[in-house]
Order: C-alpha cells, then sequence, then structure tokens
C-alpha cells in the first residue's frame, strides 16, 4: 500500500514543486526536535550534568531507593496478575459468543478512557473511611489505603487493558481451527493452551506485559491518591520524583527520571524488535 | 476485529472448546473487582450528594475556574496536536527521506515516558532558567505557572492519538481517486481538500477526540508546570484531590463524578467516530 502511496506522490511531484515536501518535513522535524528530542535528552542533561558521582549518590539515597525497589515489587505483582487476567479474557472474548459480549469489551476498556487521578478517587470511595467498603476493612483491622495493597490495585485498574488488547485482536485473527482440531484429538484443555494456543500468542503476550510493565512503573495520578506518599514506605519512583522536585531536589528528581526515561527507551526498541518479528 | 462470525461456528465452537466457565469466571471477577466496583463506588457517592449539593459545589467560583481552566488549556492543546498530528502523518505516509524510521519511533515517546517525568522535563525547560524558559521570558512570554504551561503538558503527553489515528488511514487510501483528480487538473491543495481530507476526516475525528478526553484528564504531566494556584492554575482533578486531602468527600466525588461523565461522553464521541471511519473504509474497499 505505501509502495502505491509513493507512486501518488511521484505523480503530484511534476505539478508540486519540491519546495512543499522538503518545508514540511523540515517543518515536521523541528516540532518533534523540539517538543519530543529535547525534552528527553534535557532529563539526561541535568542528571548527569554534575557528573556520574552526584548521580551515583542521587540515586543511591535511601528514600530514592526505596522508591525504586517498591516501583519494582508493584510491576512485579501487577503484571504476572494482567497477564493472567489478559490471557482469560482474551480466550472467552475470541473463542465464544456469548450475550453482553460487547459490554464486556467495553468495560474491559474503560480504564483507558477513565483518568487515572479518577480511578485513585474512586478507590479511596470505596476503601477509604468513609468509603463503600471503608467500616468493615476497619472494623477488620485490614489496611488497604495507604499501603502497598492500595498501589498494587490502582496500578492494576490502570493497566488492566493492556494485555488483552494485544492478545485478542491475534486470537480472533488466528481463529480456533487448531484448538478445535486439538479437542478432536483428545487433548485436555490445559494442553490445549500450552502447546497450540501459547505458542500462537506468546509475542502479543509478551509484548502486552511489556507495555503493562512500563505503564505500571511510570502511574503517577492513580497511585498518587492512594498511596499517601510517606516518605520512605509508600513511595513509588514517579511520586519520589515528585517530592524530590518539591524539596527544590532538582538533581536528584532528574536523576530518578532518568531511570524511567531509561526504561521507557528500552520499551521502544522492545517494541520496534517485537513489531519487525510479527512482521 | 470483532466482525461478527456465521451464526454456525460460534455455537459449534462453544460445544468443542473448553474452559468458558473458567475464563469468563476470571475475567468477569477481575473486570468486577478492580474496575466496576471502585467506579460504582464513586458513582454511589455522587447520587448521595443530592442534585442541589451537587450544583452548589460544581457551580463554586473555585470549581468553576478549574473546570474553565481544564477546558480551556484541553482545548488549546488540542488544536496544537490536531494540526502538529496531521502533518506527521502526512510526512511519515508521504515522503521518504533519511530518519524517518527513527521520527516514527519518537512518535510513541509520549505515552512511554512516565507522566511524571515528562511534566519534570518541561517545567525545568520552561523555567526562567531552563532552556525554553531563558529564550522565552526575555520576550515577555512566561509558561511555566501559566495556561500555557498547562496547554503545553497536556498537549506533549497526547501527542500520539492524531498522528496513529490518521496513519494506518492515509496509508490505506486508494490512489486512484487522487490520481483521477490530478488527471482532471485539480491544484494538489484541491485535491488534498476534496479528495484526501474527506477519507481521512472520521479518523482523524477519532484522533482529536481521543487526545482532548487524555488532555482534560492529564494530570502527572500538569501539575509539575502549572505552579496550581487556586482560581488561576489549578485543574479540576487536582481540585478533585486537594478535596479529598481536606476529608471533604462529596466535593471530590461530584468533581470526580463531572470529569468521569465528561470522559465516558467523548468515549461514546469517539465510538461513534470510529464506527463511521470504518463505514467509510467498507465502503472504498
Amino acid at each position: 500500500m505505501t509502495a502505491s502511496a509513493h507512486v501518488t506522490a511521484g505523480a503530484l511531484a511534476p505539478r508540486e514543486s519540491r519546495l512543499v515536501p522538503r518545508l514540511l518535513i523540515g517543518l515536521a522535524l523541528l516540532l518533534t526536535a523540539v517538543f519530543v528530542v529535547v525534552p528527553m535528552v534535557y532529563i539526561f542533561h541535568r542528571a548527569f550534568a554534575a557528573g556520574w558521582s552526584v548521580f551515583a549518590a542521587n540515586i543511591a539515597e535511601p528514600g530514592t531507593l526505596h522508591a525504586i525497589w517498591l516501583t519494582a515489587l508493584v510491576a512485579v505483582i501487577t503484571v504476572p496478575v494482567n497477564v493472567g487476567f489478559g490471557i482469560a479474557a482474551a480466550w472467552a472474548l475470541a473463542r465464544f459468543r456469548f450475550p453482553g459480549r460487547k459490554a464486556l469489551l467495553v468495560l474491559i476498556e474503560i480504564p483507558f478512557s477513565i483518568s487515572p487521578i479518577i480511578a485513585g478517587i474512586c478507590y479511596l470511595l470505596l476503601y477509604g473511611r468513609q468509603g463503600l467498603l471503608g467500616p468493615w476493612l476497619l472494623a477488620h483491622d485490614v489496611q488497604i489505603l495507604f499501603a502497598l495493597p492500595g498501589i498494587v490495585l490502582v496500578t492494576m485498574f490502570v493497566t488492566s487493558p493492556f494485555v488483552v488488547r494485544e492478545v485478542l485482536p491475534l486470537m480472533e485473527a488466528q481463529g480456533s481451527e487448531q484448538e478445535q482440531a486439538a479437542v478432536t484429538l483428545g487433548a485436555s484443555g490445559w494442553q490445549i493452551f500450552r502447546r497450540v494456543t501459547l505458542p500462537n500468542i506468546r509475542w502479543a503476550l509478551l509484548y502486552g506485559a511489556v507495555l503493562c510493565g512500563a505503564r505500571a512503573v511510570g502511574e503517577f495520578g492513580g497511585v498518587s491518591v492512594v498511596s499517601g506518599s510517606i516518605r520512605g514506605q509508600t513511595n513509588t519512583l514517579p511520586l519520589q520524583i515528585d517530592l524530590l522536585f518539591n524539596d527544590l531536589n532538582i538533581v536528584g528528581a532528574f536523576a530518578a527520571a532518568s531511570t524511567l526515561t531509561l526504561i521507557a527507551l528500552v520499551v521502544l526498541v522492545l517494541k520496534a524488535v517485537m513489531e519487525s518479528r510479527r512482521g | 476485529m470483532t466482525a461478527s462470525p456465521p451464526p454456525a461456528s460460534p455455537l459449534r465452537a462453544k460445544r468443542v472448546l473448553p474452559g468458558f466457565g473458567l475464563t469468563m469466571g476470571v475475567t468477569l471477577t477481575y473486570v468486577g473487582v478492580i474496575v466496576l466496583l471502585p467506579v460504582v463506588a464513586l458513582v454511589l457517592k455522587g447520587a448521595e450528594i443530592g442534585p442541589a449539593r451537587f450544583f452548589a459545589i460544581l457551580s463554586a467560583p473555585r470549581t468553576l475556574a478549574a473546570l474553565q481552566l481544564t477546558l480551556l488549556a484541553a482545548f488549546m492543546a488540542t488544536v496544537f496536536n490536531a494540526a502538529y498530528g496531521l502533518l506527521m502523518a502526512w510526512v511519515l505516509v508521504r515522503y521518504d527521506f533519511p530518519g524517518k524510521r527513527i521520527l516514527d519511533a519518537l512518535m510513541d515517546i509520549p505515552f512511554a515516558l512516565p507522566t511524571a517525568v515528562a511534566g519534570l522535563a518541561l517545567s525545568a525547560l520552561f523555567a526562567g532558567n531552563g532552556w525554553y524558559g531563558a529564550l522565552l521570558e526575555p520576550m515577555g512570554f512566561k509558561v511555566v505557572f501559566t495556561i500555557w504551561g498547562v496547554a503545553v503538558a497536556m498537549s506533549f503527553t497526547s501527542i500520539p492519538f492524531v498522528v496513529r489515528a490518521v496513519q494506518p488511514v492515509l496509508e490505506d487510501l486508494d490512489p486512484q481517486y487522487e490520481q483521477a483528480a490530478i488527471t482532471l487538473g485539480a491544484h494538489p491543495f484541491t485535491v488534498f481538500r476534496r479528495v484526501i481530507f474527506p477519507a481521512i476526516l472520521p479518523a482523524y475525528m477519532v484522533g482529536i477526540t481521543l487526545s482532548f478526553a487524555r488532555s482534560l484528564g492529564e494530570f502527572g504531566a500538569v501539575v509539575f508546570i502549572a505552579g496550581n494556584l487556586p482560581m488561576k492554575t489549578e485543574i479540576a482533578s487536582l481540585l478533585a484531590v486537594i478535596r479529598l486531602e481536606e476529608y471533604d468527600y462529596n466535593g471530590a466525588a461530584a468533581i470526580a463524578m463531572t470529569l468521569l461523565v465528561i470522559a465516558l461522553l467523548l468515549l461514546a464521541v469517539s465510538n461513534l467516530a470510529q464506527a463511521r471511519a470504518l463505514r467509510y473504509k467498507g465502503k472504498t474497499a
């Protein structure tokens, strides 16, 4: 398809002077440099402006180290759960037709349309002291808000559609002939999944997991509402950046930010690799 | 992706393939507990307030100012992204030049970068001693702590929407209509306006709607650059959080409900536009 588009561009060339494409490309490059590239470069510039040792000292600061650990922990819990959910939802939605299927599809995608900060407020109104389940939780001494469970739950809300969204279209496109054949040959459900389905969807699954993990690591709005931002306890890395920024420790904030930027860049490279693999 | 299959096969599939009960149970439980229950909590809290109090909360000057700032800044950000996104989609699809693949990959950065990181970088860049602020502030143009800063943050975090919505449609466009128009002697700009633009318009509208919705909901990037001055640069979602911190649960719920309803309305609009885009595609294919 792109090839024919180039033919069109070529056909336009004699009438349209070379000036217009050059102007548009130049403008696109300039705007992208100003709005996308420079902000990213600036993060590393500020993080390393005072040299490696200052950077290392900022990262090794106990609050930041703890934030890195907590952020990793949240991702390690969230990603496998969402992978499991993603597989289950994709299987149910791709392989069966049932009433309310469309509504379920919309419901699964809803977290993409709700701002994370609203999600955080929802969780507070559910588990908070004055919330729906607040009194019950208080009576049974269960701590969800301002602790790890709250952070994990909000992160799950925000990242829940990522795996399904990658796996479901692929499973629908592949159809169920191979799986039906396996059933006819007497395979059990677990065997079908492990031998037939999983090898077919593994790259989409991995890609969804990577996107989910990247989002989990960077979540700010939702987590900021439910974590209470207790220093050295419930501060994830993005919250730690905010805290350092408000403490006017700008270099420390940029050092913490540079680690998240590096993760984002790795994700982009992985994305490019996986897209070329999927062809 | 969700095209309805012939009615016979799914019924057979339902009989043949195992795991419907298990996967459906897991899906419904997870969506119910993680997504639905918290949203229901907000809606119940909002319903409990009553229309009169609800309206009083929303029409309070500080709430009005916050809502107005959020909508206006999101509008500004979306106008920029609509122009920039269309330019990027056009350049990436129609022209060949060195570094094109890198430029294409760069379009994903705003989604990949955590919003707090983007907010930090933008606020430092546009501050008086930052690279951009040092250029702009002597000219009397202040970005940080103004509505411009809010708009810049919103714009950055929603850059990919328009590009990624328009790009595939532009790629799949059947060149024969354009060639016909050129053969008939149409000026290239006329071809774009009369042939290409109408074809990409539904997808363009989807991208613009998503970009606007994301801008309205953006929090992380904005709070860094806005300064968050009440009545001036305080966005609505931040005001909701402040109300929570003051234990004013009704105030928080009312503002959050309003933002939720706007978000769901925009979702409905984008779904309608999406349906139109698909119908158009079906007609030309």
